[in-house]
């Protein structure tokens, strides 16, 4: 089963949910947590784990071979991002504008743009007891983080049983990376906070699983602050409200060096608990 | 002219709060932009009119026109993200999967393809409550992760500013290091890093400040909810003086921020003590860099 | 020398384009001539990603010997710079053309 943990906006709590839930549940059962917020993965501060493996990620992109070109132009011609260019006598690729759709590649008449792999990020698997973690990183400058998250899902879905219980942390916002790192989740939680940014993003957010057509349910971060609007916009949408985490600043203490939450905070746990068996009743239920 | 950008790499650090409290304190002097586009907040707290309002296109998408398809094929051949998959015996392209390349437009043997602009959200030019002018937008759902509607945004800043004389233009920048920061980065005269003493701030600050390194900009430094890790927080003092970034200031952890944002006010609007002050400080210091 | 200002007009009083890649338009300047040529590059803000390599490709159409500007050309832009030997001079953003000029000719600007 896969469940994504989202978030319309950014530092709501995605990772330390996910990495308390992933470690909690660790101690009953197998998790696999991945983070897939490869432009900013933070998953890995929160999880100790003796490193089990390393790779590189590549995207595909052109590279001019210049003895049989004839400079015709062609692969300009078709490139739509500006990645590949004629200058005098000369092609110029751009490997951080390609999007590695291979048309230059492909349509060039006297086959002078063959395709090598570039490096864009870095895959690295880190295992303690229960839990497998997997985090990928993209290089500072690339830009397609769409690619890097599509291959981290590929490597997690390839490498580990469809019925293992798989978190995966889910980049902020509602734009290509977010859709990315859901679209083939089972269940998505949303986290959010009861203040009026909370639930102008969580709307946004909202609207994104609705046009995925997701089921998904709402976690509250840092409950007590702000007002009750978020929870009434819940009731009157008919989404399922799972859990509530106390706003504490013990909680900010914790998290900000580096340490889990449930641990220290009994309050934390049991709402870990209430998302453990919303999860598990939903697993059954959909036979997943 | 000026162009301050306020970025932060993490999110939930007070980016929004803290860049709409100078958005207040520049009161007719500055033109603000709202390039979260992602996730656009600011305008819960400075009440903008949402006065004048256009559609915004970027970003291609393919369509198959059916009645020249034969059918052949060639072009889900190609893709390269499996976007065109046979629905009911018709190659259908599938809009969040469709990258935009024009590959298969070029393959077409009967021209079915057409690649068209998308509309991919709005902007808007607005008065807020200080009677001064802020451009924001909205991106639509799923749509591309877009730098050109931030540039859009900023560029439209950029003129009103020259028109009304303005001097400078107040950014609330966008949260990672992928191209929507880069674009909220070009052109500015000087960044603001907004970050917390937490594992995640500092681990965060450091990817994005590599990335204002790249653009070769002066970049200052507030640290919110400084006293919620002394450790942390001299780790980043540390940090700022080997890079050379300006500390501006250090605002202790305060949940009348979060007050403040349930009232729609900035936080020096509702804060008289400590924290109104600190902010006017930095302010002032920023505002003459 | 041949030298290219990244311009907000076609006029010496016109203002400077800090920007490269997404310059509105290119002023220059012959000293040899004394002619003035001038392109029309606003087009380029229909363009989302790769304004800059664009805007340089067109730049080393007109075989100029130096490049005036505000920010100074981004990684990409920059690669083509490289490749065509052109100098590059930057901090001329908030100036005149006319003032950027005279800044350049008594060495006030500073080489990329």
């Amino acid at each position: 089963m896969k469940i994504a943990i989202a978030s319309g906006k950014g530092g709501t709590g995605k990772t330390t949910l996910s990495t308390n839930l992933a470690s909690f549940w660790a101690e009953k059962t197998t998790i696999v947590l991945t983070d897939l917020d490869v432009e900013e993965p933070n998953s890995g501060l929160f999880i100790e784990g003796k490193k089990v493996h390393q790779e590189n990620k590549f995207k595909m992109i052109p590279k001019w071979e210049k003895t049989d070109c004839i400079l015709c132009g062609n692969c300009q011609k078709v490139c739509n991002f500006n990645a590949v260019m004629k200058l005098g006598e000369m092609i110029m690729v751009f490997p951080e504008l390609c999007h590695g759709c291979y048309a230059c590649s492909e349509l060039c008449p006297t086959k002078s743009l063959p395709m090598i792999p570039k490096k864009m990020g870095e895959l690295k698997y880190f295992k303690s007891d229960n839990l497998d973690f997997i985090e990928s990183k993209l290089i500072i400058g690339e830009e397609q983080a769409v690619s890097l998250i599509k291959q981290t899902l590929d490597y997690v879905n390839n490498n580990f049983p469809k019925n293992t219980i798989k978190i995966f942390d889910a980049p902020p916002g509602t734009s290509c990376p977010v859709i990315e790192a859901t679209k083939d989740a089972d269940l998505i939680l949303l986290v959010t906070e009861p203040t009026p940014f909370g639930l102008h993003d969580l709307k946004l957010a909202v609207d994104t699983m609705r046009k995925l057509k997701k089921n998904f349910g709402i976690i509250i971060n840092r409950f007590g602050i702000g007002d009750n609007k978020v929870e009434k916009y819940c009731s009157e949408n008919k989404i399922p409200f799972i859990a509530k985490i106390p706003n504490m600043r013990k909680i900010a203490e914790l998290y900000s060096t580096g340490n889990l939450l449930y641990k220290e905070i009994p309050e934390v746990k049991v709402q870990l608990e209430n998302i453990i068996t919303f999860i598990s009743k939903y697993q059954q239920e959909n036979a997943l | 002219m000026k162009e301050i950008v306020i970025i932060s790499g993490k999110g939930g650090t007070g980016k929004t709060s803290i860049t709409a409290s100078f958005a207040y304190l520049g009161d007719k002097d500055v033109i603000v932009a709202d390039c979260d586009v992602d996730a656009a907040d600011m305008h819960l707290l400075v009440q903008p009119d949402w006065g004048k309002s256009e559609n915004f296109h970027s970003g291609l998408l393919a369509k198959i026109d059916q009645e020249k398809c034969i059918k052949c094929g060639k072009c889900a051949e190609v893709c390269r993200w499996n976007a065109i998959p046979v629905i009911d015996k018709k190659y259908i392209v599938q809009p969040l999967d469709c990258e935009g390349c024009g590959y298969c437009a070029i393959i077409c043997p009967t021209d079915a393809i057409s690649m068209n602009l998308q509309n991919v959200g709005n902007w808007f030019l607005s008065n807020i409550k200080t009677g001064t002018k802020m451009v924001h937008a909205k991106l639509g759902i799923g749509a591309e992760n877009s730098g050109k509607l931030v540039a859009k945004v900023k560029n439209e800043a950029k003129a009103i500013a020259e028109k009304e004389g303005k001097e400078i233009i107040i950014v609330d920048g966008s949260p990672g290091i992928g191209c929507p920061v880069v674009s909220s980065l070009s052109g500015a005269t000087y960044v603001v890093l907004v970050t917390e003493p937490s594992v995640s701030g500092i681990h965060d600050l450091k990817r994005v400040y590599e990335l204002v390194k790249k653009f070769g900009i002066k970049a200052g430094c507030i640290i919110n909810k400084a006293d919620i890790n002394m450790e942390k927080s001299n780790d980043i003092h540390e940090f700022l003086k080997a890079e050379n970034i300006d500390f501006i200031a250090d605002i202790p952890y305060n949940e009348n921020f979060t007050k403040a944002m349930t009232m729609g006010k900035t936080i020096v609007e509702f804060d008289n003590g400590k924290i109104k002050q600190i902010l006017e400080n930095s302010w002032e210091k920023i505002k003459t860099k | 020398m041949k030298i290219l200002l990244t311009a907000k007009g076609i006029e010496w009083d016109s203002k400077m384009d800090p920007r490269f890649g997404r310059t509105e338009f290119f002023f220059i300047y012959d000293e040899e001539t004394e002619k003035i040529e001038t392109y029309d590059n606003r087009a380029i803000a229909n363009e989302a990603h790769g304004a800059g390599p664009k805007t340089a490709q067109k730049m080393s159409e007109y075989n100029i010997n130096v490049l005036i500007t505000g920010n100074g050309p981004g990684g990409n832009a920059a690669a083509v710079v490289n490749q065509t030997g052109i100098k590059v001079f930057i901090g001329a953003g908030e100036m005149t053309v006319k003032e950027a000029y005279n800044a350049y000719k008594n060495g006030d600007l500073k080489e990329f």
